[in-house]
């Protein structure tokens, strides 16, 4: 075991997700038994092919998909456990951003952002956007710092995708959450667009001291970005350990047979081997 | 050096839709046994439609001018049907409400949205005047009957409207804002209002203009409005005041549409 | 808990604002204004109309006895309804077919781009509103009155309403014509009908036949009650059953009408599906 994850100093850690279980009805497996723990703030990048679990691992931990058996103990509270009311004041501990930014189109940046505030404000209030003046400042500071200033009052889907991604992650941090979630956050954005989110995220996790999962298919924004790697495989974790131990022998169980070194090149008219997937099973 | 002159086809016909010449003559040999068909059968007095030539000339001479000498009733027809229209699209959008979430396959449960869509369906076939027959017989003659058949066929298809935008709704955003915590009113006020809101007024302004054509017809089976005063008029030959009414209606639709059209570009 | 506070080292650059109003004052002036109106405009249609709240106590009786007379539905009275419904179907259809034939020179006269001036427009436009402002029952009303009743007035009824529909779609097709088209068959010096014909006509064809087609599923609705005023079909059977009570009569004849709307409604959106 890596010292990235494992006991923790004392106390129950931020997160503790065990045997984590999603069986759909069609019988198709997408997490076969996932065990994560993160005790401290840090920048956790999920890998993998499609259909290896990713989605499903993150989705699970917030309940928007229901896990089948497992538990997610967030501070000591297993999510798992918890009924419609409990699950929401979790869900309000837990700030999500997604791949399509997911903002109510024709609202402004403004309510999009302080719709994060609405697990912790009454309905009438919230209907009559009446929120407390802290939040409102906040709002203003969030827009600020992600680099939106000004932009409030304009319709979100008169933003470009990477202003709209911003405005998602100014949405989930009005939550002052315990944890992030980012699902496949920069797939949609350009290259540049996508390691100025990268970058923002990071210092972000670091400034607030909330630990953030991301699930990414980029592996070189994974491996510039990201403190810790979980490498994920047909539901299962096959690597889980500091980004810098990510080496291509590892990439190969995850992903499958590769010339990780050469060089990125779309017109690559070569064909990928036909090879036998390495064995799934021990952790570096 | 020389080359050998092809020789080319001198004759060309244009590729017609049907795709072959003989699919294009069985279609015009189709129609033309459907009018011989359909014009054998029916019942169609010869000698009194040739009759009926000069008739119309005098009819229409007759029409001319409209005569607007008795303009309060018509004023009173108008406005009795303007009230139904109105009060039947905002009675109408009501009840269309738990129609359109009941018909909804991505928020209701598969029996009930069954249910409503047949509920929907048979509500759609029959014309307004059909409806209105039935709400005449139960309740009277007069404009109730033609309020209640207003708001039937409105809860009906605005209904059905609300229900194509609620299953084309994005989901997206209905799960970011359940991910934030909040609770099933804020998620429903927060993300599922916000893209179906304009689209439903737009819909809504839509409705009350076809609410006001159809006002002035259901008074031809007694249910009130200016429909009542018209078809009097021709039982009566009052052709010139039944044309008064007529341009009257048509005006007024003409109207309609229009404040239909600006309202819905000025909702963009 | 992580606190919503900005790390230590980090002074606040400025001072935010905590207030955030969601519309101007203007914006709120102008909604209550809307609100305010729409909400007269409601008491005032719901007061003038005398309802007598008292029908509405028993209202779900009525209709639990008026269910109860229409079941078991008279199935014997099938055979008398067949050919009725024929004739609304031939109203139906020989009404559109005729609409067709008027529908496309009222369309060039209605289109911007086609029209000989402004005179010929605004006629082709008068005639659009009128045919259009007028319900197919009302121009039943006055056929009646001209060629008596019988299944011609419904046909010239039908025609009458389905021509301001189907020219209105297509003239607003014609005018968004390729303009380049137009011009090319132009400058080969043709005649005007010539250029109607070969570069407008096959761009509107689908357009044409799509709104036709359309146009007459919902005639055939239409033409069931065209016989209320007389001009043919089965409405007058069913007007004759309601007014005497024959409710088991009249629920066969509905449910055949239920019928040959959802026939002709399935068909038209195939054939529809089709074209497109």
């Amino acid at each position: 075991m890596s010292a990235v994850s494992g006991a923790s100093a004392g106390g129950a850690p931020l997160l503790a997700v065990a045997g984590l279980t999603k069986v759909y009805p069609t019988g198709k497996k997408a997490l076969g038994g996932v065990d994560v723990v993160i005790d401290r703030p840090q920048l956790v990048a999920v890998i993998g092919s499609s259909g290896a679990g990713k989605s499903t691992f993150i989705r699970c931990i917030n309940r928007l998909v229901e896990p089948t058996a497992g538990s997610v103990r967030l501070n000591g509270e297993d999510i798992v456990a918890l009924d419609r009311k409990g699950l929401r004041a979790a869900r309000r501990r837990i700030g999500m951003i997604f791949q399509e930014y997911n903002l109510v189109e024709r609202l402004s940046v403004m309510q999009n952002v302080l719709s994060g505030r609405l697990g912790y404000t009454g309905l009438f209030a919230s209907l009559r956007y009446r929120f407390p003046p802290e939040d409102i400042q906040a709002a203003f500071a969030l827009l600020d710092r992600v680099g939106l200033d000004g932009y409030h009052n304009q319709r979100a889907d008169a933003l470009s995708g990477g202003q709209r991604q911003r405005v998602g992650i100014a949405r989930a941090l009005m939550q002052r959450p315990d944890l992030l979630l980012l699902d496949e956050p920069t797939a949609s954005l350009d290259p540049k667009t996508s390691r100025q989110i990268m970058r923002l995220v990071r210092e972000l996790v670091a400034e607030r001291q909330t630990p953030a999962i991301i699930n990414i298919h980029d592996v070189a924004l994974a491996r510039a970005h990201a403190d810790r790697i979980i490498g994920m495989k047909d539901g299962l974790i096959v690597f889980d350990a500091e980004a810098s131990a990510l080496t291509d022998a590892a990439l190969t169980r995850i992903y499958g047979e590769e010339d990780w070194s050469a060089p990125h090149d779309e017109d690559d008219e070569a064909p990928t081997p036909a090879t036998t997937m390495a064995p799934v099973g021990a952790l570096s | 050096m020389t080359t050998a002159v092809a020789s080319y086809p001198s004759r060309w016909r244009a590729p017609s839709i049907f795709g072959s010449p003989s699919r294009r003559l069985a279609f015009w040999a189709l129609v033309c046994a459907y009018l011989v068909w359909s014009l054998s059968t029916l019942n169609v007095d010869t000698a009194r439609i040739l009759a009926g030539l000069p008739r119309a000339w005098t009819i229409l001479a007759r029409m001319v001018p409209p005569d607007f000498g008795r303009w309060e009733l018509l004023l009173t027809g108008m406005v009795e049907s303007v009230q139904i229209a109105i009060a039947a699209t905002i009675i109408g959008a009501v009840l269309s409400i738990p129609i359109g979430i009941a018909a909804a396959a991505n928020l209701s449960p598969r029996p009930l949205y069954l249910l409503a869509r047949a509920f929907i369906v048979t509500g759609r076939t029959f014309h307004e005047v059909i409806i209105a027959i039935f709400f005449v017989k139960l309740f009277g003659f007069g404009p109730v009957a033609g309020l209640l058949t207003l708001a039937f066929s409105s809860a009906i298809f605005l209904g059905k409207m609300l229900a194509e935008d609620i299953e084309n709704m994005k989901p997206g955003p209905v799960e970011a804002i359940r991910a934030t915590g909040a609770s099933f009113g804020q998620t429903f006020f927060y993300a599922v209002v916000p893209q179906v809101l304009v689209k439903t007024l737009g819909v809504l302004i839509y409705r009350l203009d076809s609410n006001l054509r159809h006002s002035t017809v259901i008074g031809i089976v007694g249910a009130g409005g200016i429909g009542q005063t018209l078809s009097a008029s021709f039982s009566r030959y009052d052709f010139d005041f039944a044309s008064a009414i007529l341009l009257t209606i048509a005006a007024m639709v003409a109207f309609g549409e229009w404040f239909s059209d600006w309202a819905r570009r000025r909702l963009r | 808990m992580t606190a919503h506070q900005l790390p230590q080292g980090r002074t606040p650059k400025r001072s935010y604002p905590d207030h955030w109003e969601r519309y101007s004052l203007r914006e709120r002036i102008v909604q209550w204004v809307w609100l305010g109106g729409i909400a007269i405009a409601a008491a005032w249609s719901v007061s003038a109309l005398d309802i007598e709240w008292a029908f509405f106590a028993d209202a779900h009786e009525q209709a639990a006895d008026l269910i109860s007379r229409m079941w078991p539905p008279r199935w014997t009275y099938l055979p008398r309804i067949v050919q009725p419904l024929i004739e609304t179907l031939h109203i139906a259809t020989l009404g559109t077919m005729i609409a067709i034939v008027f529908a496309l020179p009222v369309a060039f006269l209605a289109a911007r781009n086609t029209t000989y001036n402004q005179a010929t427009w605004l006629i082709g436009r008068a005639m659009l509103v009128l045919s259009r402002s007028i319900n197919t029952v009302i121009w039943g009303l006055l056929f009646v009155a001209i060629f008596g009743p019988g299944p011609v007035a419904g046909i010239c009824a039908v025609a009458a309403r389905s021509v301001g529909f189907i020219a209105k779609l297509v003239a607003e097709a014609i005018e968004e014509v390729d303009a380049g088209q137009i011009e090319a068959v132009e400058s080969t010096g043709a005649s005007t009908l010539q250029v109607y014909g070969v570069a407008i006509l096959p761009q509107i064809l689908p357009v044409l036949i799509g709104t036709s087609i359309y146009r007459w599923d919902i005639n055939v609705r239409e033409s069931s009650v065209l016989g209320f005023v007389g001009a043919g079909g089965i409405g007058l059977l069913l007007y004759a059953s309601i007014n005497q009570f024959a409710w088991s009569q009249a629920i066969v004849i509905l449910i055949a009408i239920l019928g040959i709307v959802i026939i002709s409604e399935a068909l038209s959106a195939y054939v529809r599906s089709r074209i497109v």
